[in-house]
């Protein structure tokens, strides 16, 4: 039933990598990661990138989020290039565009849950306006600290925290910012399979009910079977691209 | 927002930056702790200096002075007399005193300093250094009472005390005289001045005729002979023979006591060589062509201003007397005037005035500040050589930040991954921990002012502790002078050094936050 509504096609490509080539260096040599990807996903589409360590998946979604940028190629954001902009430029995107879940959750230590997930607002807003709607901010995270299930954790710091419950204010962060599109990489990767379902289960959902789109990274491929269509990374190179369903 | 927070989170959870708050904070009380002691001492030593001295001074280049005090005050009057407010004429000349002790002279140097000391009074404090006019305070405790009240105004008369002194020592060296002649005994050239005043009105009446200075060098010589002085006893039976000789003198109280220890362990006591009521011997010489005048002196009183040098080598006299002796009674002559100034500010002013108007080749004019220029600009070197040790401690601290700040940038680089990749800036991360340094700095400071005034404040009560768990005086008042420490905190000085305090602190933490600004999110995400 889920799946008739995952084929339906959206037209507009989101967020796309042409011809995308990054290489680090090590040492005297260039290591090259990615040689000529081509992806994209549509608004609100689910898509998983799958590949062996190594393949440059983490890269190309580090690409996509402005965390680095490509050798050659461009990132393009509703068919605009974004990858060329200048820093605050990127920044501004990076806090109002992308939303970004990482495998070790990486909530800061010093702060509370609440604090954590308001991190994007807190980054958007200079003190002064912050502390104006203190309230509707903390109201705004408590929302979606709600919508994860963490309600009765707001004070508590992530080392009081599971793993799961982490993830789960890693998403809760990425998301109070109302960001278009979802960056995860390796989200179940750090948990057992039953709490990396739940994890799943909550992105498909916010994936449903607000046209998210979301581009998860993923070398469990039972996983990456969960998502509207997987894109298949060895070596630097987009292997096959086919269709989930 | 987020960089407010997490500063002030990093700063409550980061107990290794206690640390350099610690080291922040020892560097700031020391150097308003030193710097407070250092300004109340200075400040101390300088109203000393400035009070035996005076405002400005009018210095003959000439140990034969110069002529006719009364016309050159008037002088002086008609060109600054609207910034004077007193002035007081002064014999100033080298002079040999020849104590009397333990069956012997004991020569000492000293500048003999003829003036009126009514006068002297008005220019500067007198009254406040004069022994009569203050208590004795030995070890802590009151030994003797103020013998004069403050109100009255000083002269060459003995007090009461002194007289009785004077009279029952005489008595005491006729019987020792009597009993053992053969010895120089120890108020033998006392005994010996009796005559001397009566001398002295003869000698005064061939003043005149000063040229032959044969009469005065006569005049000394006979009293300075004790071995005859056993023949004189017999005429000295009346009660005029106790009168004081017409020479007095205010002695400084390190020429005649020195402090020993007492046989109680760890206090002192004020040995004393001669006191108000003995008689010494003077040398100096004569103006005109040096020729030695000598004559006996009666100590009317010791004076205490605290500057050891003074206290040590100044004699004050009665001003006519020097004058009569060394010749300078016939036209008057003075060797400098002292003046006091409504308005110190105007001292500049005052001295330009008098230069343009006396010939520069007969005197120097001067403030006490250009008298005491080497001494002052001593002090103020060493001053400035210790500030700026002691804010090498400063800075040394914020090495300690440096190296914190690098290590906490390390510790963090996860987070500032984390805080990129969530839209912060390269100039937002840096600011966390420039403002993370300030914060530091401040801290630091702001404990080490409130330490720093409060040791200040109660340091005495330290200083007691500290001699009460040593058992040894930390801060001995006889060496000194004080009774407690002087200090004197410059609220200019407090904020400089909490300044600087802070520049160092964020100075030393630019370093570190340029790393962090400049970590790669990606590779810092990565960071494990």
């Amino acid at each position: 039933m889920k799946r008739a509504s995952r084929t339906i096609k959206l037209p507009e490509t989101h967020i796309a990598a042409v011809a995308i080539e990054k290489s680090y260096r090590k040492g005297q040599f260039g290591v090259p990661v990615l040689r000529g990807v081509q992806f994209g996903a549509a608004k609100g589409e689910f898509v998983s990138i799958v590949g062996q360590s190594g393949s440059g998946k983490s890269t190309l979604l580090h690409l996509l989020g402005l965390l680095d940028a490509p050798d050659v190629g461009e990132v393009q954001l509703e068919g605009q290039r974004i990858d060329d902009l200048n820093a605050a430029a990127r920044d501004e995107l990076r806090n109002r565009v992308f939303g970004f879940i990482f495998q070790f959750y990486h909530l800061m230590p010093e702060l509370t849950l609440l604090e954590n997930v308001q991190m994007p607002l807190m980054i958007r807003h200079a003190t002064l306006a912050f502390r104006k709607n203190r309230r509707r901010y903390r109201e705004m995270a408590m929302d979606i600290i709600r919508k994860v299930g963490l309600e009765h954790r707001v004070r508590h710091r992530p080392s009081e925290l599971s793993g799961g419950e982490m993830q789960r204010g890693a998403v809760a962060r990425a998301l109070v910012a109302r960001p278009q599109i979802l960056l995860a990489d390796e989200p179940t990767g750090n948990l057992d399979s039953e709490t990396g379902s739940e994890i799943m289960d909550l992105l498909q959902q916010l994936n449903d009910e607000s046209s998210l789109t979301v581009v998860m990274v993923t070398h469990d491929e039972s996983i990456a079977a969960r998502a509207h269509r997987t894109v298949r990374l060895a070596e630097g190179r987009i292997e096959i691209l086919h269709e989930a369903a | 927002m987020y960089k407010l927070l997490l500063c002030l989170r990093y700063l409550r959870t980061r107990y290794i930056a206690l640390a350099s708050i610690i080291s922040v904070m020892l560097g700031v009380a020391t150097m308003i702790v030193v710097n407070s002691v250092m300004a109340g001492f200075g400040t101390e030593m300088r109203d000393r200096i400035h009070g035996i001295l005076a405002d400005v001074i009018v210095e003959a280049r000439s140990s034969d002075g110069i002529r006719d005090a009364e016309f050159q005050m008037q002088q002086v009057r008609e060109i600054a007399g609207e910034y004077i407010e007193a002035m007081t004429p002064i014999v100033e000349v080298y002079a040999m005193l020849s104590i009397p002790y333990a069956g012997e002279y004991l020569p000492v140097p000293v500048t003999l300093i003829g003036i009126q000391p009514e006068g002297k009074a008005r220019v500067g404090p007198l009254i406040e250094y004069l022994d009569s006019y203050n208590q004795v305070i030995e070890n802590g405790k009151v030994v003797r009472e103020a013998l004069r009240s403050g109100d009255e105004d000083p002269d060459w008369d003995l007090t009461s005390d002194a007289s009785e002194y004077r009279r029952s020592s005489m008595e005491l060296s006729r019987i020792s005289v009597r009993d053992a002649s053969s010895t120089a005994p120890l108020h033998n050239d006392v005994s010996d001045d009796k005559p001397d005043p009566t001398d002295a009105s003869a000698a005064s009446g061939a003043a005149p005729d000063f040229d032959d200075t044969d009469s005065m060098s006569f005049d000394p010589f006979r009293n300075s002979t004790p071995q005859v002085s056993g023949d004189d006893l017999g005429l000295d039976s009346t009660e005029h023979e106790f009168a004081p000789c017409a020479a007095r003198l205010y002695v400084g109280h390190s020429i005649i006591s020195w402090n020993d220890n007492s046989p109680e362990p760890g206090a002192t006591q004020t040995v004393y060589m001669a006191r108000p009521g003995d008689d010494v011997m003077v040398t100096t010489v004569s103006a005109g062509r040096p020729e030695p005048a000598r004559f006996n002196a009666t100590i009317v009183d010791s004076f205490k201003s605290g500057m050891s040098e003074y206290d040590m080598h100044f004699v004050f006299m009665n001003l006519e007397e020097l004058q009569r002796i060394r010749g300078m009674d016939t036209e008057n002559s003075i060797t400098s005037i002292q003046i006091k100034l409504k308005d110190y500010t105007t001292a500049p002013t005052v001295v330009r005035l008098l230069e343009a108007s006396f010939p520069r080749n007969m005197v120097r004019i001067g403030t006490w500040e250009d008298k005491q220029g080497p001494l002052l600009e001593a002090v103020q070197v060493e001053a400035a050589i210790l500030n700026v040790l002691l804010f090498l401690i400063i800075a040394v601290a914020g090495f300690g930040i440096l190296a914190i700040f690098f290590m906490i940038v390390v510790e963090k680089t996860r987070d500032i991954g984390i805080l990129k990749a969530l839209g912060a800036g390269s100039g937002g991360v840096m600011s966390i921990f420039l403002a993370y340094g300030l914060a530091l700095g401040m801290v630091g400071s702001g404990i080490g002012v409130v330490l720093g005034l409060l040791f200040v404040r109660y340091i005495n009560e330290i200083e007691n502790a500290l001699t009460w768990l040593t058992g040894q005086k930390v801060f001995d008042e006889q060496i000194y002078y004080f009774f407690e420490i002087p200090t004197r905190v410059n609220p200019l000085m407090v904020f400089w050094v909490a300044f600087g305090a802070m520049t160092i602190a964020v100075l030393a933490s630019i370093f570190p936050a340029r790393r962090a600004a400049r970590l790669h999110p990606v590779q810092a995400l990565r960071f494990e």
